[in-house]
């Protein structure tokens, strides 16, 4: 469901604050230097970082391989081990016997329980390939504004807290008050009149 | 400005006004389009409305799909005090169509089918076709904030009580009826 899908989700991005000049140097250099590292064995349940959106598996920001026309272009991936909760529990099971014929005691501790499971969840992890979610962007620096092809919430987090990483300026999502508030060229007065207004009821 | 997740919260009604305004506004010609000077340019209710209805605690849902489904149900519920949270719409512009659900509380546009496109074989053609695609989004966006600046400028005026509220309650009473 990205850019070129025939169908697809989108939000919205207002981008507040002037960047760095030269800006395709900037956006460049931000692009790379959080880039989404190209290794499998990272122990974190999630990995994010920026990808090339032709390339999407070999991240490439040469020259100015981002820019189409007026847009600049690229991917958020984000690459999540899955790792199923009964194969934690099958492990996590096998391991608590291990330990319990080993020790000789008919139990464990909730502390050793729980330091089995993260145990057996790093060791997973490692042994699990992340699954890759590419998440395709288009920014219009001359409108100050972000497209963002998935409306998924954490996906969303994950592009705002990125953006405000690489770029050193935040996005604003734009819903019905950020809309008004920021783009629809209201007056000072109407804006004080919009911070005030409270919900209509249409039914008697 | 506000803080973002305060004003989301604060402020979620507007968005919920803007779509119930903007049924209102498609089936009474009020959206400013039929002025439009470019022939064929339409916008109609697609197939799905979803309205909610929270009283106190409970929160009810009245989802109406389909291609041919009547909105009886959907004016009932309003005229219960029901708010409209999901509005698929159906645009058309000379021989372009596009179709699309706007979600109230974010204003996100999700289901968005634009005009059918070719496909890229090589670089130069990929280029065109993200310029293609990045075009027919943009009509949408257009489409839309062209609506909400309707729609807002009308609530920050002293017109949205005297005279949009009115009409509306009483479209709903006589779509009711």
């Amino acid at each position: 469901m990205g850019l070129l899908s025939a169908t697809t989700s989108l939000a919205r991005y207002k981008v507040y604050g002037k960047i760095a000049k030269p800006v395709l140097d900037t956006v460049a250099g931000g692009l790379k230097g959080h880039a989404i590292p190209e290794t499998d064995e990272n122990v974190s349940d999630t990995v994010v970082g920026w990808t090339s959106f032709e390339t999407p598996f070999t991240p490439r920001f040469d020259g100015s391989s981002f820019v189409v026309g007026d847009y600049l272009v690229f991917s958020l991936r984000m690459d999540k081990k899955n790792i199923p909760s009964r194969t934690i529990k099958k492990h996590c099971a096998v391991e608590e016997a291990k330990r319990m014929a080993e020790s000789g005691r008919p139990f464990l501790s909730r502390l050793e329980k729980k330091a089995i499971r993260e145990h057996v969840t790093n060791v997973l992890s490692l042994r699990i390939p992340p699954t890759p979610y590419v998440y395709d962007v288009i920014w219009n620096h001359e409108e100050a504004s972000v497209w963002f092809f998935s409306t998924l919430k954490s996906a969303n987090e994950a592009l705002e807290s990125l953006f405000l990483k690489s770029f050193k300026i935040p996005l604003v999502r734009l819903f019905s008050y950020t809309m008004a508030d920021l783009v629809m060229g209201l007056s000072d007065r109407e804006r004080d009149i919009l911070k005030d207004l409270s919900a209509t009821k249409f039914s008697e | 400005m506000l803080d973002v997740s305060v004003s989301y919260n604060r402020y979620k009604f507007l968005g919920h006004e803007f779509l119930t305004w903007l049924w209102f506004a498609i089936e009474n010609e009020q959206t400013g389009l039929e002025k439009t000077p470019q022939e064929g340019t339409t916008l109609h209710i697609g197939n799905r409305l979803v309205l909610e209805n929270r009283n106190g605690t409970r929160s009810e849902s009245i989802t109406i799909q389909g291609d041919d489904a009547g909105l009886e149900e959907a004016v009932l519920a309003l005229k219960k005090g029901a708010v409209v949270t999901e509005l698929n719409l159906f645009y058309k512009a000379g021989e372009a169509e596009w179709r699309f659900t706007i979600k109230a509380e974010s204003l996100h546009l999700t289901s968005l089918k634009c005009p059918t496109t070719g496909s890229a074989a090589s670089q130069e053609e990929l280029e065109g076709a993200i310029l293609e695609k990045a075009y027919l989004y943009g009509q949408v966006f257009s489409l839309v904030d062209n609506l909400f600046r309707q729609f807002i400028g009308l609530r920050v005026s002293e017109k949205w009580s005297r005279k949009t509220v009115p009409q509306m309650k009483l479209w709903i009473q006589g779509q009711a009826s």
